[in-house]
């Protein structure tokens, strides 16, 4: 597929890469996406079936997510019916899965989901927002405001292939208060009640699901030199698989429980993590980094008076390090051109963690490889770049 | 059901005491944000949790950990009332108990907010402070009300 496309201005560097080519390798591009606004959204279009059938999408504007895990499709862009699942009282599954940002609402079903050349078969996936499912519990929205529309979310879906392989893991797979509620089975559509989830039915990675090229992926976006209209890259599955996806000279960082490294800055530690679902380098405070926050219009971003250089050290588990240098320049200077989407240089505060979003991304091959799986560089998970 | 009373004597032993054991306690476990301390309906919260006064005694942290493997910081002024709170772990606390009265305005303030930014939680009322960060499985974030914080501790204290 190809991927969407503005101009991009003469004055800028930034391009596409040559693109990796194989069955492993499916197209993202970084664009203003679904909603024509989103900054630093890095997007892909996912074929989804009906298991065992032909009856098969294509949703664009979806989110590519190194921060979650598992498929969500806004109900309002998929024309596709899909196998409802079931607890095993026989009740419909219906999710509430908890991101940073809120939450989203609907129903567990089972696709196929074709991603490049790779297949993945009878995978539990998210739709958000079925109409027949329209009351969210209290015990849900006690944990984020519910995001269940194009113009809550900014994309048709999210594509979670992070470092996890389900979306929530052992904890809801338990009763009790130690269940974080993510899985509710639904007698009736407002009778909903929290229960515990065996793991092979949470919503999972997909990647996780493939034949071959399980492993992990690689995302790769050219260089950024300036802000532009929007970029291509490619997603490819796998890692040291095939020929376009070995490790090279990328170093392994292994993560801890929480899918997390350390970054040190100033000489302090925090958590810190690679994101492609978080739409700048977001980290700290103003009080902490000396950027000035943006007011209120640009709430959530730095707004230097002048550009502001920082650097940063990341520290994997394994105690692999490496020094990152960036620069952060005004947000709202930045957003000041309408015809731009990608802004390599777009940062804003994040109490406590260093988020690698978006922007790290450019002109690096980075590399997720998931829990528990084998790659020459080891077991994962870890990062490597 | 037993309310939290922090005697006075109890106090003077504890500023040289810290008392072990987080434990995995049935909801609800913890203070609410801008309440008095003992709104802490479970009483096994405090028997076992871990007390920490700082050195500087202009206010007490209670750290808990929460049935779901988050740890989460109670920031306690020397009148006993909770002025802020802080979390990290694989899941986020329940926002309605952890706020309270203040949920409300939390959510306006989020449902008003600008949602270009999607690294993390920015609201600032004017007394409210809430942020927070991670990923999918990771949550760090933090809560505050400006009209309680004791004079002398910054915002940046509270980690």
């Amino acid at each position: 597929m190809l991927p969407g496309c503005g101009g991009s201005k003469a004055s800028n560097a930034s391009s596409s890469s040559s693109p990796a080519s194989g069955t492993n390798v499916q197209a993202i591009t970084v664009n203003a996406g679904p909603t024509g606004n989103y900054a630093n959204g890095l997007f892909t279009s996912v074929t989804v079936c009906a298991p065992g059938t032909s009856n098969c999408q294509t949703v664009s504007g979806v989110l590519v997510d190194t921060g979650s895990y598992g498929l969500r499709v806004l109900s309002s862009a998929l024309k596709l019916s899909l196998p409802q699942q079931n607890d095993s009282g026989g009740n419909p599954v219906v999710e509430c899965a908890q991101f940073v940002l809120g939450i989203t609402w609907g129903p567990v079903k089972t696709a196929e989901i074709k991603l490049g050349g790779e297949q993945a078969n009878s995978v539990p996936v998210e739709v958000i927002g079925d109409p027949a499912y329209s009351t969210v519990p209290a015990g849900c929205s006690g944990h984020g405001t519910p995001q269940q529309t194009l113009a809550a979310l900014g994309a048709n879906g999210i594509l979670g292939v992070g470092s996890f392989i389900a979306d929530c893991g052992s904890a809801c797979a338990a009763s009790g208060s130690g269940n974080p509620g993510f899985y509710y089975g639904c007698p009736t559509a407002s009778s909903c009640q929290i229960i515990a989830e065996p793991v092979s039915q949470q919503v999972q990675n997909p990647v996780a699901f493939f034949a071959a090229d399980n492993n992990g992926v690689m995302v790769q976006l050219p260089a950024v030199s300036a802000s532009t209209a929007s970029v291509s890259g490619s997603l490819v599955f796998g890692i040291g698989t095939q020929s376009n996806n070995s490790l090279g000279g990328a170093k392994v960082f292994k993560l801890d429980n929480f899918g997390n490294f350390t970054t040190t800055y100033k000489s302090k530690a925090y958590p810190g993590f690679l994101d492609t679902g978080s739409n700048a380098y977001f980290f700290l405070d103003s009080a902490t980094t000396g950027i000035t926050d943006c007011p209120s219009q640009e709430n959530g971003f730095y707004c230097p008076s002048s550009p502001a250089s920082v650097s940063a050290t990341n520290t994997g588990a394994n105690s692999t390090s490496s020094n990152v240098s960036f620069t952060v320049d005004n947000a709202a200077t930045l957003f000041a051109n309408a015809t731009d989407s990608v802004f390599p240089t777009l940062a804003g505060p994040n109490a406590g963690a260093f988020d690698w979003g978006l922007p790290f991304f450019f002109g690096r091959n980075v590399f997720t490889a998931i829990e528990t799986k084998s790659t020459p560089g080891g077991t994962g998970p870890f990062w490597a770049y | 059901m037993l309310k939290l009373r922090i005697s006075d004597g109890l106090h003077m032993v504890a500023r040289k005491v810290i008392l072990c054991g987080l434990i995995s306690l049935p909801l609800p476990l913890f203070a609410t944000l801008g309440e008095d301390v003992s709104s802490v309906q479970s009483d096994q919260a405090h028997i076992n949790a871990q007390l920490r006064i700082l050195p500087s005694q202009s206010y007490s942290i209670h750290e808990l950990r929460s049935p779901t493997g988050t740890t989460v910081r109670e920031f306690v002024s020397p009148a006993g009332a909770v002025f802020g709170v802080t979390w990290r772990g694989p899941f986020s606390p329940d926002l309605r108990q952890l706020l309270g009265t203040h949920f409300e305005e939390y959510v306006q303030a989020v449902s008003a907010a600008s949602n270009h930014s999607r690294g993390g939680i920015h609201v600032d009322t004017g007394d409210l402070v809430f942020e927070s960060g991670g990923h999918m499985r990771f949550i760090t974030g933090r809560a505050y009300l400006r009209s309680k914080m004791p004079s002398g501790v910054a915002s940046d204290d509270l980690r």
